[in-house]
């Protein structure tokens, strides 16, 4: 009998692809079910966004940041105009270091719930935990609709302050919220935490241990998934995070189960945050003035927060006109993929997709 | 035709005298017999493709209905009320759709997959009770006509893979046919054990002895039939045929217009035909208690199972390509053949001396075998099966140091 050969196959995963959360593609190639190979493409969305910040004044450049990581604006907009205070020296009133954190936390747990529910639905859940995931971010997509009229592409922070102050009705949303936020995750977790099913498919399946995370410089969920208690919010305490009592939680082995389980506890810390938040909120001035075309003095900035997705720094260089002569960002979402290929080899087709669902990228933010 | 006996409901015999009776009274002459045989034959394919397809509308409806509510949404309702003519809007969109072949194709195979995945399907129905008989009045062998025919369904989903020339297609359909002849073999294991109950193939006769429901009767052959149902008609949690989130597609990744309308008929069939089978072998059929009529039973008992299927697919993720072949091979497999062992032996030791099981020894059957299943579950899950998750406690990396706690 002759002997059955096979031969591997290269298939070019996206970038039209239902589960490659935007346009990334993933040249796979596969020895019938399994990974032998992974070659990441991007760029497919690249749209300048560095190079356009340096035709634009300091002001405009917050709608840029908005379009990076359309999932988590709020974040984004903080970490930019957190760059321009410190590039221009501009003090922040506390009240409006209150909402900013606020709204921050708010956004990180829109920004989970749709990490979580997107990967349910890589797992082949058919939409259910998604929608369930959905409801509650429509909540708080709501609540940022009070603030700034926008929901997605927000726009709401300003170098030296919040565009305007939260409208009354605001906070006793925030208060409903908060007090019901925990019993809609512990309904979301009923259906997912101890499934059998979710539990076979993600335990123990795609691996990142801490050394590899932090050589390969990963950070946020993932980081702390693989068991690095590092959160920026902690360990350079910015806006008024040093206040507040909450704790950092983080995974055992760095799998794919702890990549979301960290997300459900990360939830319910920023819950706690909000509700510290909105007790020592005092009545104040929610933005510094100044002038609508900052010119900075010659010079340049560092500064990151710790967005949703990890550490969201941006670098800017001024040359004392109305623009930045450069804006560079670390985006969180590009860097968590560098070990993408050591952590996908060697497992089969159906773990590809949820492990990159696990590691939660948005295309907008990797490719900018 | 000696297979095929007793007439009742609207079936074959019927048509067929009818038709001969008409044709000799024209004077047709020697003739009248095939004539009315093909007469026959056309108003039964007639009838029982039309049957399917409108019942398949009705549950395409009332699917995304269902998983509309499980999904807090409503689901559709624009089109008739309760949007009940949702179906035919979709319908005329697929029609009207661009048919388009892949140019590197294999076209003679690429055309014929989805009229051979749905043929079998159709047939299937063919020998179901609706009522007292089936369309084809009764046929002695029923049962092992389903499993023959339903088993086609693995050569049809290759086909469409292999046609397509696409590697996601043939991703889907290698899967598929590894997944399908892996799950007839537990399904026709649950079959058997309800032919040792019955002791007969014909599923009239099987409808018959069921004075008890052999889902109470045997509780671990049920849950073995209906997890191989469930793979054999590729939902979740054993989509992999399709695996959406992974493949595009699978299999039906190339199809368009009409091509993917009948493939998606025949997935959509898929369940309906279940349900069916499953009511017929393990819900007593047509049985019922009196003023309301069995084709009725039959049809409230048939949404059930449906409702139960599309609980499925609502809450679970999919498992993996090789957690699906060893969860046939390994539990399913064990289970069915654990089963069987054990009807066997009860059947030997109640059974009186002309092979008859009375309805106290049916009784008795069933407490013993709801005792054993349950017993057998728990010591799967606690003893055989994986520990029980516990999730191990997080130690903070000595390779970070944040400071403060």
């Amino acid at each position: 009998m002759a002997e059955i050969r096979t031969e591997p196959v290269t298939i070019n995963l996206g970038p039209q692809h239902p589960s490659t959360h935007g346009v990334f593609r993933l040249r796979v190639t596969f020895d019938g079910e399994e990974i032998i190979d992974v070659e990441p493409v991007f760029g497919y969305l690249h749209r300048g966004t560095e190079k356009l910040a340096e035709s634009r004044s300091y002001v405009q450049i917050v709608t840029l940041t908005d379009r990076m990581d359309y999932t988590a604006s709020m974040s984004n907009n903080l970490a930019y105009v957190r760059t321009v205070e410190k590039l221009s020296n501009i003090e922040v009133p506390e009240r409006a270091q209150y909402i900013r954190v606020i709204s921050a936390e708010l956004q990180r747990i829109a920004s989970h719930l749709m990490a979580t529910g997107f990967l349910l639905n890589d797992l082949g859940a058919l939409a259910t935990p998604l929608v369930y995931c959905f409801r509650e971010r429509e909540k708080i997509l709501d609540l940022f609709e009070m603030l700034c009229g926008a929901r997605i592409t927000l726009s709401y922070m300003r170098p030296g302050g919040v565009l305007q102050d939260a409208p009354e009705e605001f906070w006793p949303a925030l208060e409903t919220l908060v007090t019901e936020l925990p019993h809609y995750l512990d309904e979301l977790e009923k259906l997912i935490t101890s499934n059998e099913i979710v539990l076979a498919r993600t335990r123990e399946v795609g691996i990142l241990n801490d050394e590899r995370a932090i050589d390969s410089g990963v950070s946020g969920p993932n980081l702390r998934a693989a068991g690095v208690k590092w959160d920026l919010r902690k360990a350079d305490p910015y806006e008024i995070y040093d206040r507040v009592n909450f704790e950092v939680p983080i995974g055992a082995l760095g799998d794919t189960y702890d990549r979301y389980y960290v997300r459900l506890l990360e939830m319910r810390e920023s819950i706690k945050i909000i509700s510290q938040c909105t007790k020592q909120i005092s009545d104040g001035p929610i933005r510094t003035e100044t002038p609508y075309f900052i010119r900075p003095k010659i010079g340049e900035a560092y500064s990151s927060v710790e967005g949703p997705k990890g550490e969201l720094g941006f670098y800017m260089v001024s040359d004392g006109s109305i623009a930045p002569y450069r804006c560079k960002v670390r985006a969180p979402s590009f860097i968590n993929l560098t070990p993408l290929r050591e952590m996908l080899l060697s497992w089969k087709m159906g773990d590809l997709i949820i492990i990159l669902g696990s590691v939660d990228i948005v295309l907008g933010e990797v490719d900018r | 035709m000696d297979l095929i006996t007793s007439p009742g409901f609207i079936n074959f015999h019927q048509i067929y005298d009818l038709t001969h009776k008409i044709l000799t009274g024209l004077g047709v002459g020697s003739s009248a017999a095939w004539m009315s045989y093909l007469a026959a034959c056309i108003a039964i394919s007639f009838i029982i493709i039309n049957v399917l397809i409108m019942s398949t509308a009705v549950y395409t409806w009332f699917e995304r209905r269902v998983i509309g509510r499980f999904q807090v949404r409503r689901g559709p309702n624009r089109n008739g009320p309760f949007g009940i003519l949702q179906p035919i809007a979709d319908v005329i969109k697929l029609i009207l759709k661009e048919d388009t072949i892949p140019s590197e194709a294999d076209k003679p195979v690429f055309t014929l997959a989805p009229i051979v995945l749905l043929a079998p399907t159709l047939l299937t129905i063919t020998v179901i009770p609706l009522g007292e008989t089936s369309f084809l009045g009764s046929l002695n062998i029923g049962i092992l006509f389903i499993v023959g025919v339903t088993s086609v369904n693995a050569i049809a989903i290759f086909m469409a893979g292999w046609g397509s020339r696409n590697k996601y297609a043939i991703l889907g359909s290698m899967r598929g046919a590894a997944m399908l002849v892996s799950y007839e073999i537990p399904m026709a294991l649950g079959i058997t054990s309800v032919l040792l109950l019955s002791g007969s193939l014909a599923m009239t006769e099987i409808v018959k002895q069921q004075s008890i429901w052999f889902i109470a009767v045997m509780p671990m052959g049920f849950f073995v039939f209906m997890a191989a149902a469930t793979a054999e008609m590729s939902r979740t949690p054993f989509d992999q045929i399709e695996a959406e989130s992974e493949l595009g597609s699978g299999y039906n990744t190339e199809y368009s217009g009409i091509k993917f309308a009948v493939l998606f008929l025949a997935e959509f069939m898929a369940p309906i035909i279940t349900a069916a089978i499953v009511t017929t072998l393990f819900l007593g059929g047509t049985k019922g208690f009196d003023p309301i009529p069995g084709e009725i039973w039959f049809v409230i008992k048939m949404f059930i199972v449906i409702f139960v299927l599309l609980w499925f697919r609502a809450t679970w993720p999919r498992l993996r390509v090789d957690q699906i072949m060893s969860f046939a091979w390994k539990p399913l497999f064990g289970l069915g053949i654990a089963n069987i062992f054990l009807i066997a032996l009860e059947r030997q030791l109640l059974s009186d001396s002309a092979g008859n099981l009375s309805t106290e020894n049916l009784i008795i059957m069933s407490v013993i075998n709801w005792i054993i299943t349950i017993g057998t579950l728990l010591i799967m899950a606690n003893v055989l099966g994986r520990k029980k998750f516990e999730r191990p406690k997080p130690v903070p990396s000595p390779l970070a140091n944040m400071g403060g706690d």
